[in-house]
């Protein structure tokens, strides 16, 4: 079989602000019931996190859980354990109504590390990304630039940004345009 | 710029990150429908100048479908709210009767 290669094979544009892929990250997405005692349960067990309250991610070392809508969340995990872990779904949820599928090579995870990253999400994306409305724990569905994409704060100087595998360059570039253009001031 | 607020999510979102979907609360008629109907329910639509009831997706977002009620001349939002409603939520009404006196809207007032 072949080797898992990530969408930029962690290409990494240094700067003031780093912009840097993060390489294979596991991804499934699990669609269903979320108040379901069983859902939450096996997500839990896979991550070790406390399931996300509505527009927030719970977010550990390598795993997490963020919630993408009322219906689907997305879990987290290293890109070995997948296959082990939609397995562990599977058996939880046998005969629920529910849908999850490793879409860990469907998508890009960049990160953008560095004192205005902030300001370089927030050029890009109608989001209000103000230090009072979005910290640390919440999670975000929106677009940046042209494409859709999804982001939440690492720390106070770190943004990850999910993006769909086959706009990764474009997103790559846009933020490196947007962190070379400098710091804006507003926040 | 229209900013609406996501019932679904409890996020504003921006309008590039909406898409719209026509007038809100349309009674469908099908088979065993007059033709006058038909008509009405394919073809006619409110075109107001004020309040207008609209079905927006949130497309970018959390992906899900809701109804908002905004002023067509000023954009002003009077709010939103799920798509698995039939009708304006009496307290939305409220809201708008004391904004807008006597407007009214299809057979809603």
């Amino acid at each position: 079989m072949s080797d898992p290669i990530s969408a930029l094979q962690g290409r990494s544009t240094a700067g003031e602000v780093t912009i840097r892929e993060a390489g294979l990250c596991g991804m499934i997405t699990l669609r269903g019931e979320l108040s379901n005692a069983k859902l939450r349960a096996v997500c839990k067990k896979i991550t070790g996190q406390a399931f996300p309250e509505k527009a927030k991610i719970a977010l550990g070392e390598d795993r997490g859980i963020a919630w993408m809508s009322p219906d689907e969340v997305l879990v987290m995990l290293p890109y070995a354990e997948v296959t082990d872990a939609l397995a562990q779904i599977d058996s939880a949820l046998a005969g629920q109504h529910y849908l999850a599928e490793n879409v860990s090579d469907a998508r890009a995870l960049i990160h953008v590390e560095g004192g205005f990253a902030r300001e370089i999400l927030a050029k890009l994306t109608p989001a209000d990304l103000h230090p009072a409305t979005f910290g640390t724990g919440d999670f975000r569905r929106s677009h940046l630039g042209q494409v859709a994409a999804a982001f939440w704060m690492v720390d106070a100087d770190t943004f990850a940004v999910v993006c769909f595998r086959s706009v990764a360059d474009y997103v790559h570039d846009l933020l490196v345009a947007s962190a070379k253009a400098g710091p804006v001031g507003v926040f | 710029m229209l900013t609406l607020h996501c019932p679904y999510c409890g996020t504003d979102a921006d309008e590039t990150d909406l898409h719209a979907g026509g007038q809100a609360h349309l009674k469908r008629y099908g088979p065993g429908s007059s033709d006058d109907q038909f008509e009405d329910y394919m073809f006619m639509r409110e075109n107001p100048k004020g309040v207008h009831f609209e079905r927006w997706r949130h497309v970018y977002g959390c992906g899900k479908w809701f109804l908002a009620a905004r002023c067509t001349a000023t954009l002003e939002v009077f709010g939103t709210y799920p798509a698995q409603t039939t009708e304006p939520p009496p307290d939305l009404r409220a809201k708008i009767s004391a904004k807008r006196p006597g407007w009214t809207w299809g057979d809603f007032a």
